[in-house]
């Protein structure tokens, strides 16, 4: 499995843990990771302004990834994931949308063929390396963790777009993925709820509103921890949590972690490379739970 | 009020013309999108259903150079859901783009088309950034990417 890491904007600048110990986990589960550094934008934020422009972006990156003998492309974020995903299915169902995408991309010497797939990378642990494949390699008990996973929405949706490889209205391949570290997958209500995230740059309090609604949710359903998928998902729930806090008068401390720092503190990852010390919310609670030699 | 003489009967067929609009015209206001919205709970300003009846009215202006039509997150919730199989974000996102050439970018676009225009990405990679990459021992990134500039300028994407 060889796989074209699609860092895309937040990550690589505010999600740098993130982005390390998903390298990591990858390695130890023999997923190859290849960069390229030419990638830019997933063109996600651009659509508000042109649909055109921010399809053409897409474009270019699986052009990009092409450009570099790779198959497969493989996302951070689950907005870069829905539009990059997206964007190759049009493509590769459309002979018309093909060499119309061409004719632009041409402008720069590039060319896609359609060749690349795209998918996040809690599906590509979950669909290509498989729920058992992680059991067999966890070297830590977390058994005594609890751990609310928030799937988020373009991990997922449009179900259609994404193959429907978890249920929309249910998803659970997050649980699963939880559940393969060893973790209770806590249930609490509203799972599916949006983090307001594409909503934060144009009306704060309403995007902060939606985070305070999960946060309430999950601190109430006693997990000692969240785990997030998407950079924009964290920065709402965790890099804004004192933010709310402040604004609501309510205290949560709820740690909200990449499910890449999880897996790796389950699959025996020194505990220095799993970066806890770059969260702005430290989950040393949680961690005194788990026995870390 | 608004007076008949006021609408704009062309906007609701433009707006069918955009990609992702062909099926507006299926709405028939069961209102699965509004009850469904992540947004429009915390925020009453933002009401799917509401939306797409102004557009189908000819509701132009109101529209394009509301606050609301900002407000959609895009989640998809609504449209998983739409017992007429109306593309509900794809027409949010026709609106947007729409405004942003009308001359009405809300500013937090406007910057981040900025941004993309000089970075290629809509956060700035700065020297410290990369210095703090290598020392994670994360490759550095490319600090520009032209190309993204050479898509927008193409397409006329301007703050």
């Amino acid at each position: 499995m060889e796989y074209a890491l699609f860092l895309g904007c937040t990550a690589p600048i505010r999600g740098k843990h993130y982005e390390s110990t998903a390298r990591k986990v990858c390695e130890i589960l023999g997923v190859d990771v290849v960069d390229v550094p030419d990638f830019a934008c997933c063109g996600f934020p651009l659509a508000n302004a042109s649909a055109e422009a921010a399809f053409l972006m897409a474009a270019r990156n699986l052009a990009a990834a092409e450009e570099k003998g790779v198959g497969a492309m493989m996302t951070l974020c689950s907005s870069c994931a829905a539009s990059q995903v997206h964007v190759n299915r049009e493509i590769r169902s459309n002979r018309k949308v093909m060499d119309r995408t061409n004719e632009a991309l041409a402008e720069f010497g590039k060319h896609y063929t359609g060749s690349i797939e795209v998918k996040h990378l809690a599906r590509v642990l979950w669909e290509d390396v498989g729920v058992d494949a992680i059991k067999a390699k966890v070297k830590r008990d977390l058994s005594s963790l609890k751990i609310a996973a928030h799937p988020g929405c373009h991990y997922v949706k449009p179900g259609e777009v994404h193959d429907c490889f978890d249920d929309v209205e249910d998803p659970k391949t997050l649980d699963e993925l939880v559940a393969a570290t060893g973790a209770t997958p806590v249930s609490y209500e509203d799972k599916k709820l949006c983090c307001g995230g594409a909503v934060l740059g144009f009306e704060e309090k309403t995007a902060l509103a939606m985070a305070k609604q999960k946060l309430d949710l999950v601190k109430a359903s006693g997990a000692d921890a969240m785990v997030s998928i998407c950079p924009f998902c964290s920065v709402m729930y965790e890099a804004n949590q004192g933010k709310i806090e402040e604004a609501y008068d309510v205290e949560y401390g709820m740690p909200v972690l990449y499910y890449t720092q999880l897996l790796g503190l389950a699959l025996g990852v020194p505990e220095k490379e799993l970066w806890f010390r770059m969260n702005s919310v430290k989950p040393s609670e949680m961690l005194a739970k788990v026995v870390i030699e | 009020m608004i007076t008949e003489r006021e609408l704009d009967k062309k906007f609701g067929l433009e707006v069918a013309d955009r990609y992702g609009g062909e099926a507006i015209r299926r709405c028939f206001s069961c209102g699965t999108c509004a009850a469904s919205c992540p947004v429009g709970r915390f925020d009453s300003r933002f009401n799917p259903r509401r939306t797409i009846r102004m557009v189908l009215l000819g509701m132009r202006d109101q529209v394009l150079k509301s606050d609301f039509v900002w407000l959609c997150a895009g989640c998809h919730t609504c449209s998983e859901r739409c017992p007429q199989g109306v593309h509900i974000p794809d027409i949010m996102t026709a609106l947007k783009n729409m405004a942003t050439e009308a001359g009405y970018t809300h500013p937090t676009l406007a910057k981040q088309i900025d941004l993309l225009k000089d970075f290629g990405r809509v956060f700035e990679v700065e020297e410290y950034d990369n210095k703090r990459r290598v020392k994670m021992g994360l490759p550095e990134l490319k600090l520009r990417c032209e190309e993204v500039k050479i898509i927008l300028d193409k397409l006329g994407v301007n703050s």
